[in-house]
Order: C-alpha cells, then structure tokens, then sequence
C-alpha cells in the first residue's frame, strides 16, 4: 500500500446504519451523501438523484422517521440511526403502501422520476399532520418538485391516502 | 468535492479545541445543508470537518421561562417552528421558520446554522470564471454589472452587493436576540444584531465571530409584543423560495396607537436590516395605512438600486407596509 492509500485509508469512516430494517455497517469516504451510499453501495436506487443540490425533493428519505434529502446528507452522519427508503414502505406481503396506491389511482405521475421521493416526503407530511387540506398539502410539499406538472394529481392522492392511513 | 478529515466532538470545549487545532481551514458541520452544499460546488473546500450534530446538550427548546426563551443550537428548524408558544404568542418567529426551504431541510437544519446560512449570490455560488469577492478577496464582483435582481438593495458595496438569504435571523434581529458563542478564550453573548457584518471592503468576512467559535444556543427576551407580529415573506413562488423582500414586525398597540414597533427586513440587504427609523415613525402615530406606508419609505431609506432589482424598493416598502397591518390585526386585544 503506498503512502497516499494508507492515507486515503485512514481518512474513511466506519458507519452502521439500519436501512429498511436491515443493519449495515459501511466504511465509508467522509465525502460519500446518503444518497450515493444508498443508490451505489446498498442498491436502493429507488431514491433518485435529480438536483444533487436539496432544490428537487427527488431523493427524499426518510430518518428515524423523518423525512430528509438524502442528497445533502452526509452518509457519516447517520450512524446509528435508521433510514427508510421506497423499498422499505410496502409491507411484508410487499402489498402497496396506501400512499404508493392513491398515486396510482390518481395519475399523480407522468414520467415517475420524481414519484419516489415525493411519495416519501407524503407519508411524512401525513404523519407530521400537514396533510389536512389541499393548501396545506400545497405548502408541506412544495419541497418536491415534478417536472411533467402533476401536482394536481400529487394533491389529490395525498389527500385520499391520508384519510385510508387515519382509517388503518 | 476535496477530501478531508472528519471528526465527531463529543463535547463543545472539545469542539472549539479540535477546531483551534485545525486552523483557518476547518469547519464545523451541524445539518450541513448550507456547508456540504457548498463542498459539492468546490466552493467551500475544508480540510477538517468537525461533526457537532452529536452534542446533544446544544439541542435543546425552552420556551417555558419568564424572562426569555432559549433555542439550543443544534435544535431543527422543523421543531421550533412548530414549539407551541412560538406558534401561539410568537407568530413571527414561527412563520420565520416554515417560511423558509422545505419541511425537508428544515428537518435537517439547525437554527445555528441557518444563522450562518451563506448567500445564493448565483456569483459566489458558481464559481469560476465568475468573479467574486466574497470567495476570492480581490477577484472582483461580477453581480455590479452582471443579473442583480436578487441583489441586495442596502448595505452593499462596491466590493459586493450580495444578499443575506436567511429569514429566521430577521425575525430575531426585531426581537432582540442574542446568541452564547464558546471559543478559544471562554464564553461571551452577541446580539444577532451584532453577529452580521456588512461587506465593505472586505466581503469574505461575513459575521463577527472569532475563530473557533461555536455557537451554543439563542436567546430571545421574553415580549408581549410577539402576539402581534408577522413574518411577511415576498417570493417568485408562494412556497420554497427564498425572500424577494420580507419584513419581521412586532407591534405593541394601545388601540390603533403604535406604543412600540420593531420592524426588520429580510432579502434587500447584505445583512439581516433592522429598520429603526421606521420604527421610531411610528412610535406615538395611529397606524393607519398611510403611517404604514410612510413606515416603508423609512425603511427603505437610502437603497441604491442597480439594473434589475429597483422593483424591489417599491415592494420592499409595501412589505412593511403589509406586514404591519397584518401584525395589527393580530393576537390579544
């Protein structure tokens, strides 16, 4: 190993983190986001990368709970915690999530690039309750944004999943 | 993005030391949602990285006192937007704060960092070939003669005219806040007021800190005037952009009579503006629209308009004038 290795070596960084119920432990460049981590390293490429920046929403996750861009998080920073991402949301049958299901019945897609994310960041707005109405729904969700122009179709999903997961 | 070193402080004293150790080109992370943005732009290039997120002492919300609330500097914007005094007696503050990014980076930004929020001036954030003061001292501004529409309007300089972006900062500058900083030499409390420095000739240097100092927390003197007070936020989109113009306002009313006004603007100036003349107009005068528009002039007193951004006087103006009729309509008789 020569010099600049062992430094390299040296500068990474041991992280164990639980995605979607599984542990990990990664040993990883301070450099690396949770998003390259997560799409790269552990082979959920259902975050998606659009901005890079925190100004789309497309990568949104969520942390112990709390839904967060992945793409300006630093991976070392969620050691010990728990991160849920697209995959983990359907339960174990893999039957949909009531949120993924109203998506699809209210067309609240055209390409899809940005569904996962804004699906994440909607069960998050429901559980902060931020969903109880369309201008309410309009303001929580205004980080995620959809480039084919389906946000009437976002709105009225989110609205019809949050009275199916008051229900359930 | 260069590499560096990162580290996790297990105590504030330890942090400010680590910090010391590491010199001029160390930087602490809390949500990272300005800093590592930055890092992926080459704009911001530490060598040393000192991750404060697990001093969970420095995370704590208290607005039970009598006398004053205090924000541990690690607590997310989410959570104090939504502490229920704040929402109830404290309008201004609160809106400050879901005003402001996404519920996203909320969730993940601190409500020290965001005082240390750096400017979106297209200039500094692009990077070469533009020419920036800010992040080459003596490279030049290309915001003079370059797209200055969300240039600032107050307290620029030739060196530079870029805006402060925060909102939250505004809202505490009209309430007097102060924040505790630990550094190399112990502890000390600035006014936020006193945190921010207008460019002059030397832009890079944007707050008073020292070096090495971190910042523990934020106090905000308790106030009946919070009742009455808005955080009125003027935007290209309604929601998840930053201020074309916005103004914090307080008001303490005896009828349609002004007692005491504080009034602050966000997205004109170089550094969160508290409007004193404004607010001394107002003292003693019923607030009529007239006085609140006459309140606007006076705030925007001595703007300097450049080629695309003189819109933003006029609608400066009518933001305070907006913000405090909104102000008055609300809270305790």
């Amino acid at each position: 190993m020569s010099h600049h290795e062992h430094r390299e070596e040296e500068a990474r960084v041991r992280v164990s983190v639980t995605v979607n119920g599984t542990p990990h432990m990664l040993i990883l460049d301070p450099r690396s986001s949770l998003l390259d981590v997560l799409r790269e390293q552990l082979a959920f490429t259902g975050a998606k990368k659009g901005c890079d920046h925190g100004q789309c929403g497309a990568c949104t996750v969520h942390l112990d709970g709390r839904r967060v861009v992945s793409c300006l998080t630093p991976a070392v920073q969620v050691d010990g915690h728990t991160v849920t991402t697209i995959e983990g949301l359907s339960g174990a049958n893999g039957a949909l999530h009531p949120m993924q299901q109203a998506f699809i019945d209210h067309d609240a897609l055209q390409c899809g690039y940005c569904t996962p994310g804004q699906i994440m960041a909607a069960v998050a707005c429901v559980h902060e309750g931020h969903a109880t109405s369309p201008e309410q729904i309009r303001e929580y969700m205004s980080g995620n944004l959809c480039r084919c122009g389906a946000y009437v179709g976002i709105v009225a999903a989110i609205e019809d999943a949050a009275a199916k997961m008051a229900r359930s | 993005m260069r590499p560096f070193t990162y580290s996790r402080a297990d105590t504030p004293a330890a942090a400010v030391q680590a910090a010391v150790a590491g010199g001029a080109a160390t930087r602490y992370l809390a949500g990272g949602t300005t800093l590592y943005d930055l890092m992926k732009l080459d704009i911001e290039t530490p060598r040393h990285v000192i991750d404060v997120t697990g001093l969970s002492e420095l995370a704590a919300i208290d607005t039970s006192g009598s006398s004053e609330m205090t924000f541990g500097a690690l607590a997310r914007m989410s959570d104090v937007a939504a502490d229920r005094r704040l929402v109830a007696e404290y309008p201004a503050l609160s809106e400050s704060l879901w005003r402001a990014a996404s519920q996203q980076l909320r969730n993940m930004a601190t409500v020290a960092g965001n005082l240390l929020q750096r400017t979106r001036c297209a200039y500094f954030r692009g990077g070469e070939p533009f020419a920036c003061n800010k992040r080459k001292p003596g490279s030049g501004c290309a915001a003079q003669d370059g797209i200055d529409r969300g240039h600032a309007l107050l307290g620029g300089s030739k060196s530079c005219i870029a805006v402060y972006p925060g909102d939250w900062p505004v809202a505490l500058v009209a309430f007097d806040a102060a924040i505790d900083v630990l550094g190399p030499g112990g502890q000390r409390t600035i006014a936020v007021e006193e945190l921010h420095r207008e460019p002059g000739t030397t832009p890079e240097i944007e707050t008073t800190l020292q070096p090495g100092e971190l910042i523990l927390r934020i106090r905000v003197p308790v106030t009946s005037m919070g009742f009455k007070s808005t955080y009125h936020k003027i935007r290209d989109r309604e929601s998840y952009a930053f201020a074309l113009a916005s103004a914090a306002v307080a008001l303490d009313l005896d009828g349609d009579v002004v007692r005491a006004a504080r009034i602050a603007l966000g997205g004109l100036a170089t550094r969160p503006w508290r409007a004193r003349k404004a607010e001394q107009l107002l003292a003693g005068r019923r607030l009529t629209t007239e006085a609140a528009r006459a309140a606007g002039d006076a705030a925007l007193e001595g703007a300097t308009r450049g080629h695309d951004n003189g819109f933003r006087i006029e609608l400066g103006v009518r933001t305070v004038a907006d913000a405090l009729m909104i102000a008055s309509q609300r809270g305790q008789p």
